[in-house]
């Protein structure tokens, strides 16, 4: 119960970094050159000056600064986003169409990431300065530099234009209306590119964090007695070490919660996938503001919600913070 | 001297030094090798990497010639990456060190600002930044500038708070030195040797974020840059694939080297904790 109200004391805590954030955002937004409406006017082709506005009465744009802030706070506690323009629809609406794809994504890199750089952090400390060591550390350092995009163009042009094993692009295939554990298949498909993708910097930090630290746990007197005990090495290492060495790993779960949102920005696009990130680029090139700052506003609430998580994580695998 | 020996020491550090050096080379050998305009028509498009000796690595979907924007490209990939790195060093440096300096209320304001930066996904504000001011060389690199920053200060401030109850700060403080003095000439240089190596983590992030955003065509559409070029060869991926493959590579590599050198200046600024072990 004391995690509990550890966990949410911080998630309280996060509440003033919201509203900063959003009213940051809201300014800087008000900066942009043009708005909804011009760029709503270019989508219809023009018009003239009344039409203009009237549709900025319509939106509410032709209040000042802070009575727009003001409203839009108030109406956030509602969780009403305001209305999109470009979709014709309400900006919320927008979102959750568009979020389970995100989310869908991010767990599946998450868990790659994290258990492929468990498995490799746990091999390169075990045989440390060897050639598996050596070769893990390299790969390591060559995910670490290589930019997502193009990883995954390279992987569309192997693996599904030359070998035809995976789809390119999508989150399902159209028109062939599966449904029930074809479908689930279908999208599983459709996720084992970006997934890799999206997860791939992320194994190369996990896998240097998690070998760094096996080392720093391997040489802690518990470990000592554990193997003085005559346990196997196997055993020493899951029952003992892993757990102490996996808690920097979990830590950074959280730090890079937000890194990974902004990384699906890219990976959505270059897959086609109809998430969040590829929303934020969209209405950043559509110039739809209402739904730029709603996406701002979930991200954060996202990864807000992601750190709680870790918090809790956390908290079970180290009995000591419940004390 | 003793830093210098130890990072000549890792072969690691050294070919990662030797990556940087080549482009640098390339940035500064650009305008010699290749006068013209990058951007400008130079052949038939699309013609594979060696089919035409004048060439060597091909013509992009316009017919330009991909060699050249490599060259020049990596004049704008270390320029970003450098000057933007200044401005998250610098910002970093200055709001970390006087959180960590002074606590109280103004590292409680300072760390909530960080915090706030932290919680936004960077690329998403790098996105919102530059739908805002538009996407020139200058806002972009300033932009970069900007998202980076939150861990430099992070790290600053963690340093300060460790050194700042040290005696040779509490001596210095007995004299009568200045604020600013301690903080500019006693605690800072202390403080600097992890900063220092945690710009080059900064940089490679810088390079990699510019690059995302070029290739997702919302950076400078005038310069050449490598992302832009990986974005123009999006459109023919199925069957001419080098025009995304080779500006990546360089990517990759220049990436790789910041980061090698990066480490070999941990290992010899800070050998207590060296990677290696």
């Amino acid at each position: 119960m004391r995690v509990f109200r550890l966990a949410f004391g911080r998630l309280l805590a996060s509440l003033p970094t919201l509203v900063l954030i959003l009213v940051g955002m809201f300014l800087l937004l008000q900066l942009a050159p043009g708005d909804t409406v011009d760029a709503l006017l270019a989508q219809m082709g023009g018009g003239d000056a009344q039409l203009a506005e009237d549709l900025r009465r319509f939106y509410g744009l032709d209040l000042g600064i802070a009575a727009r802030l003001g409203q839009y706070l108030g109406r956030l506690v509602t969780l009403d986003l305001g209305f999109s323009a470009i979709y014709g629809k309400p900006v919320a609406t927008v979102i959750v169409e568009r979020l389970p794809a995100t989310l869908l994504l991010m767990v599946s890199a998450l868990s790659f990431a994290f258990f492929a750089g468990l498995l490799l952090g746990v091999v390169a400390a075990r045989r440390v300065n060897r050639w598996p060591d050596t070769l893990i550390s390299t790969l390591g350092l060559i995910f670490y530099a290589t930019p997502s995009f193009w990883f995954g163009l390279m992987a569309i042009v192997v693996f599904s234009v030359y070998l035809q094993w995976l789809p390119a692009g999508g989150f399902s295939e159209v028109g062939m209306g599966y449904t029930g554990l074809t479908a689930v298949l279908d999208t599983a498909r459709h996720l084992v590119l970006p997934t890799l993708t999206l997860g791939l910097i992320f194994l190369a930090i996990y896998l240097r964090i998690m070998r760094a630290s096996m080392l720093e746990v391997l040489s802690l007197d518990f470990v000592r007695t554990a193997r003085a005990k005559g346990l196997t090495e196997t055993r020493v290492v899951a029952r003992h070490v892993l757990r102490n060495a996996m808690l920097p790993m979990v830590t950074l779960i959280g730090l890079q919660a937000g890194t990974m949102l902004g990384g699906s920005v890219v990976v959505e696009s270059v897959f086609a996938l109809p998430g969040l990130g590829r929303l934020a680029y969209e209405s950043v090139v559509q110039r739809d503001l209402n739904t730029l700052l709603g996406i701002v506003f979930v991200s954060a609430i996202l990864v807000i919600v992601i750190n709680f998580l870790v918090d809790l994580l956390y908290a079970r695998l180290d009995p000591r913070i419940e004390a | 001297m003793r830093a210098l020996r130890a990072y000549l020491r890792s072969p690691a550090a050294i070919l990662g030094s030797l990556v940087v050096l080549a482009v640098l080379g390339m940035a500064l050998l650009a305008p010699v090798l290749y006068p013209n305009d990058p951007l400008g028509l130079a052949g038939r498009p699309l013609q594979w990497p060696g089919a035409n000796p004048r060439f060597p690595l091909g013509t992009d979907p316009s017919g330009r010639d991909i060699a050249a924007q490599l060259f020049h490209g990596a004049r704008i990939s270390l320029l970003i990456g450098l000057v933007a790195t200044g401005i998250a060093t610098a910002v970093g440096i200055a709001i970390g060190a006087l959180a960590g300096f002074y606590g109280g209320w103004a590292d409680t304001v300072l760390m909530r600002a960080t915090e706030a930066f932290q919680t936004l996904p960077n690329f998403l504000l790098l996105l919102v930044l530059v739908a805002v001011f538009g996407s020139t060389l200058t806002t972009v690199t300033v932009a970069v500038g900007v998202v980076s920053w939150p861990p430099v200060a992070r790290l600053t401030r963690a340093e300060f708070l460790t050194l700042r109850t040290r005696d040779f700060v509490q001596a210095g403080r007995l004299q009568g030195l200045s604020d600013a003095h301690l903080i500019l000439r006693e605690v800072l240089p202390n403080a600097l040797p992890p900063v220092i190596v945690y710009a080059s983590v900064v940089m490679a992030v810088a390079i990699l974020l510019e690059s995302a955003l070029a290739f997702l065509q919302l950076s400078d559409p005038n310069v050449p840059s490598w992302g832009n070029l990986i974005g123009l060869g999006r459109n023919v991926l199925r069957t001419e694939w080098y025009v995304s493959a080779i500006p990546g590579a360089a990517i990759l590599l220049t990436i790789l080297g910041v980061s090698l050198v990066g480490q070999g200046l941990n290992d010899a600024l800070n050998p207590r904790l060296a990677s290696g072990r």
